[in-house]
């Protein structure tokens, strides 16, 4: 008798594999920002359009785990190795984090599943400011040096990363001020405190509506496409790209992210590759990428590790040449 | 009056059976996950978020914003029947909220609480309704150096009016600071005190450390002394509510300084914590009589009452004009603003009026209907105190370790709490005040990164706070609230002060 049961029972292991992974318990969404951020908005909108469009019978549950600059989450995550019901989300610090501080998870321990979107990194002035194009604005940083107080999100992230590019870039030097978010690094701009910050379009967007700050150029290789104005008659597509307005870096972008823990079997990535593919190819996915002003991208597989490795790069050269790299 | 048309736009929008009943729904989900410690009104209203992505855009608000309003409302019982403050800024009605329950006097510590709480909100919407222009221009003149200037008239108004040795004050707080540094520095990017443990990576929570604190601490005291409630005698009849409300005349001046702190907390925005922890030091400081403060004073329950809810209410304005959210709630709310497709900031009131018009309206009707929810309900939670302590206990036990679980999914947390109550426990029978800490916790990361913005920005020059009209005044108001007690003496008021700081409560 017991034989027979160990019997069916090694018949269907063997049978499983070949059966595609499908999640048969609920899938928790961590969430590596605050309620509120810019990637709880990104796994939010992912969570509603698999919900609308049914692309996927488990139900989902969202942690926000973003305490330590998002690290919180991804340590939790990396903790549950080869458990295929934990998918993070987050932006490039998953593998910009262990570079700048030591925190207790490594990139490898977590499997990149996909990106699907890029969100955009603009140079933004005070709304009254005299300056209105980056040569301007690079010319009077360049004349007093260290005067220039640029505002950002977090220390040592991609805003600060941006900061130092261009101090390399141009030869200027900045002050850095680092808030919480974003979101105070704009109002601090339309204030007047903080004479610029390189915010994303969404974090600045209602700042720009009222005319409180304007922007100068975007780190895109491209302008963006064309879209209705948003202020005095401007809209996205009329920013100049910061390469064709004499500021020489061609792309800074920040990737939209979705991992799984380290040593997950293929299918569940693939199952989820899927999913999040179709996300992308929804009506609803178009919206939020344009009402956020992103650009919507899916990279999965071989480009997605091509794309890190570059970032990746590109970033260690920044951390090394401010001493802020973390073995 | 073009706002006032508008208000009345906005009334029109939303005085319909649905939305009205969106409104209930919303208060009693708020008063359910405010009651439950742990899960407060940012989880809960995370929570109901993915519902109103199918919902009209005012619907959604008025769902979220009621839920908001009923939460802060049940954070209140929690804090006054069991000394478990469901939200931060609830703390400060523990103080005396919880001594007066004790007192047997449950019923009208909560009526205190609530009808407070409303005429704070109520103030909060009305300067909303009013200032709505003007305010979002203030609000933008505010930087680090003012940021650091507010938080530090917190502290001074706070500090001294404790009737414990100052030294034990002074090692309180230090210790609140050194709990508010765990964690990710938000100016050097670093992780500190963390000791290599993945957990400490978050930071230690205040929600963790306040329940065990005075939750668990207050368990393991009641415990020892005999495992009994005094509360439990009490009777509970509708007469006290009525009683309470016609005593409510009596604090108006408190009421009114309490509202202005709040509001004026509210739109910098520093935050309903700040406002009620500062409005209750306040309401000490100036009280003649200061011998009641922390034995059930009613004056120290309105006041961070009507400070916490205005200030809450007010808060919203900030979110919706620029962006910036005042609370925890407020972030949240602003998350699902953006998924709805509205953009918060300044174009907001002029691209949307009826969206904006028809919440303001809603926060009006919203809070009427939250008072008169909570009021009709305070005989039935005050009865919960009459259920024997052997009951009780283990059932709040069970809620606090669950909530703490609850706050980040973390069972490391359930320890921390474990040790929290401890160390409440031995604070208590040392005579060590624990509110210091508590407001260091709380205020200590955000003046900490205010003060090294503000250097950032100065140059390392202190100047910077005495660098304009508005970040000198608070400074020399905070100066002057800290340093009262040297002027007091000089005035000649000591006699007064003697005869008070004799009968003085400990905090």
């Amino acid at each position: 008798m017991l034989k027979q049961i160990a019997g069916m029972l090694l018949a269907m292991t063997a049978i499983t594999p070949a059966v595609a992974f499908e999640p048969t318990k609920p899938v928790e969404f961590v969430v590596t920002s605050g309620p509120g951020g810019g990637t709880d908005n990104f796994a939010r909108t992912v969570q509603s359009i698999i919900a609308k469009h049914k692309l996927m019978d488990a139900p989902v549950v969202v942690t926000n785990k973003g305490g330590g600059s998002g690290a919180e989450g991804f340590v939790y995550a990396a903790g549950y190795k080869g458990d295929p019901y934990k998918l993070t989300f987050g932006t490039n610090n998953e593998y910009l984090l262990p570079s700048v501080a030591a925190v207790p998870y490594k990139p490898e321990d977590l499997t990149p599943v996909a990106a699907l979107a890029l969100d955009e990194f603009l140079v933004w002035v005070n709304g009254k400011s005299e300056v209105n194009d980056i040569k301007t604005f690079v010319t009077a940083a360049k004349a007093e040096p260290k005067a220039i107080q640029f505002g950002g999100s977090q220390s040592k992230d991609t805003d600060q990363i941006l900061v130092s590019t261009i101090a390399e870039t141009t030869g200027a030097e900045f002050r850095y001020i680092p808030f919480k978010s974003g979101g105070e690094a704009a109002v601090q701009l339309a204030g007047g405190h903080i004479d610029a910050n390189v915010n994303n379009p969404n974090e600045n967007r209602g700042q720009w509506q009222a005319g409180m700050v304007k922007p100068l150029c975007v780190f895109r290789p491209d302008r963006f496409p064309k879209s209705e104005p948003v202020h005095d008659g401007k809209g996205w597509s009329d920013i100049p790209t910061c390469a064709e307005a004499g500021l020489a870096i061609d792309s800074y972008r920040m990737p939209r992210t979705v991992w799984l823990p380290a040593g997950v079997d293929e299918d569940a990535v693939k199952f989820y590759r899927d999913v999040l593919k179709k996300v992308s190819e929804t009506s609803e996915w178009a919206d939020y990428v344009a009402k956020t002003s992103q650009t919507s991208q899916f990279l999965a597989g071989g480009d997605f590790t091509t794309y890190q490795t570059s970032d990746r790069e590109n970033v260690v050269k920044v951390l090394k040449r401010e001493g802020w790299l973390v073995e | 009056m073009g706002n006032f048309s508008y208000l009345m736009d906005g009334f029109s929008t939303i005085i319909t059976g649905h939305h009205i009943l969106i409104m209930i729904i919303g208060v009693m989900l708020g008063i359910l996950v405010g009651v439950l410690p742990g899960l407060g009104a940012p989880n809960g209203v995370s929570l109901l978020l993915p519902l109103t992505f199918t919902m009209d855009p005012i619907s959604a608000i008025i769902l979220l914003s009621c839920m908001y309003w009923g939460a802060l409302f049940g954070g209140s019982t929690t804090s006054i029947l069991f000394n478990i403050p469901g939200e931060p800024s609830s703390v400060a009605t523990t103080f005396d909220g919880y001594p007066m329950a004790k007192n047997g006097q449950a019923t009208r510590a909560l009526t205190l609480a609530f009808m407070s709480a409303g005429i704070g909100a109520l103030a909060g919407v009305i300067m909303i309704t009013l200032l709505s222009t003007w305010v979002a221009g203030f609000a933008l003149q505010f930087s680090s150096p003012e940021f650091f200037a507010v938080y530090f008239l917190a502290f001074a108004s706070f500090i001294g009016m404790s009737g414990n040795a100052p030294a034990k004050t002074l090692v309180t707080m230090m210790l609140g600071f050194a709990f508010a540094t765990v964690g990710m520095d938000t100016i050097s990017g670093g992780l500190r005190l963390t000791f290599g443990i993945p957990d400490l990576i978050k930071g230690v929570s205040f929600l963790v450390a306040v329940m065990g604190l005075f939750g668990i601490g207050e368990l393991l005291l009641t415990t020892e002394e005999g495992l009994r409630f005094d509360g439990i005698k009490a009777r509970v009849r509708i007469v006290d509510v009525l009683n309470a409300l016609k005593e409510m005349p009596r604090y108006s001046w408190s009421i009114l300084r309490s509202t202005v702190i709040g509001i004026w907390m509210g739109i910098t925005p520093a935050g309903p914590t700040a406002a009620s922890f500062m409005s209750y030091g306040l309401a000490r400081r100036f009280a003649r009589d200061k011998s009641q403060f922390g034995k059930g004073d009613p004056r120290g329950i309105v006041s961070p009452e009507t400070a916490d809810h205005s200030a809450g209410t007010a808060a919203l304005l900030p979110m919706l004009a620029l962006g910036v959210p005042g609370s925890a709630t407020a972030a949240v709310m602003m998350g699902g603003l953006m998924i709805w497709g509205l953009t918060p900031g300044p174009m907001l009131f002029i691209d949307r009026p009826d969206f904006v018009w028809g919440l303001i309206a809603s926060m009006y009707l919203g809070n009427v209907v939250a008072v008169v929810l909570v009021l009709a309900t305070v005989p039935i939670y005050a009865s919960i105190l009459r259920v024997p302590f052997s009951i009780v206990g283990p059932v709040i036990v069970a809620i606090i370790f669950s909530g703490a679980y609850q706050i980040a999914n973390s069972t490391f947390d359930m320890w921390l709490v474990l040790g929290f109550g401890i160390l409440g426990y031995l604070f208590k029978k040392l005579d060590y005040p624990i509110a210091p800490l508590v407001l260091a916790m709380v205020l200590g990361d955000k003046a900490e990164d205010a003060f090294r913005q503000s250097m950032l920005m100065s140059n390392g020059s202190l100047s910077i706070f005495w660098s304009n009209p508005l970040v000198t005044g608070i400074m020399v108001l905070g100066l002057l609230m800290l340093l009262w007690p040297v002027f007091a003496n000089a005035v000649g008021v000591h006699n007064l002060r003697r005869r008070a700081a004799r009968h003085s409560a400990k905090v």
